[in-house]
């Protein structure tokens, strides 16, 4: 697997405001680690999208991303309410999100779909009241 | 052209510019972050009429050349400095987002 570096980032649940600070903190580590604009892109939208998500429905949560030579995992960890239908959750237009948020221009169902499209490999672990895992590999 | 260039020829207000020699590589409409995030391209100019501090972090991640808030929309200060501080450029426009988005067609 090679070397390996570490963030782990926690996710504020009660500021909306601040949601994206991780991802942008990550988008200047990868930049000077030398990664290619589309990697960086590819990897902090997903992460961004994901950390959104945590805020609107999970109370916030956890972030660790691992980044290899040839290969950056994402995994986004919370202890929300779950989700009960992740096909339904992971259609284009789907959203549960409230309408302040809506009125922030979140809510139009595309999250979940960016972070997919966005990324090489992504699994979804989710159990209803528990929590749920967000798993997403870009490779370099 | 860059985002300087557009900004004088389209007489658009400069509310931020701290990267004006951008290049304006084509451009993109849209209020719904996720939406915008998916489809604008990277060096875009992006027109919306949302002013809230998350399009600074839309902004950061997707990496339009610019942000151009259309019908007059004002900025309040703190998202201004967050702007400047990501260095993303922030523009506006008393037009409406049809005829800016034409008059930007003209130019790209």
């Amino acid at each position: 697997m090679g070397n390996c570096v570490n963030f782990h980032f926690d996710i504020d649940g009660d500021n909306f405001t601040s949601a994206g600070e991780a991802s942008v903190r990550i988008k200047k580590s990868l930049r000077e680690m030398g990664f290619t604009p589309d990697v960086i892109r590819r990897v902090s939208v997903a992460m961004y999208e994901g950390e959104i998500n945590m805020v609107i429905h999970a109370n916030g949560g956890t972030a660790d991303v691992n980044v290899y030579v040839d290969k950056i995992e994402i995994i986004l960890a919370d202890n929300g309410p779950g989700i009960s239908n992740i096909e339904l959750a992971m259609q284009e237009g789907y959203s549960t999100a409230p309408d302040n948020i809506r009125s922030l221009g979140f809510g139009a169902g595309m999250g979940l779909p960016n972070m997919k499209n966005y990324t090489d490999d992504m699994k979804i672990e989710s159990e209803v009241g528990k929590g749920t895992t967000v798993f997403m590999t870009v490779n370099v | 052209m860059t985002v300087k260039e557009m900004s004088e020829k389209l007489s658009l207000k400069v509310i931020c510019m701290p990267d004006g020699d951008r290049e304006v590589s084509g451009g993109y409409a849209g209020d719904l972050l996720s939406w915008v995030m998916g489809r604008a391209k990277s060096g875009d100019a992006w027109v919306t009429i949302m002013s809230n501090l998350n399009i600074i972090a839309v902004a950061s991640l997707a990496d339009p050349s610019c942000i151009i808030l259309s019908e007059g929309v004002a900025l309040d200060e703190a998202v201004r400095a967050r702007a400047e501080s990501q260095g993303v450029n922030v523009l506006s426009s008393e037009l409406d987002t049809f005829a800016l988005c034409a008059k930007i067609a003209k130019e790209i």
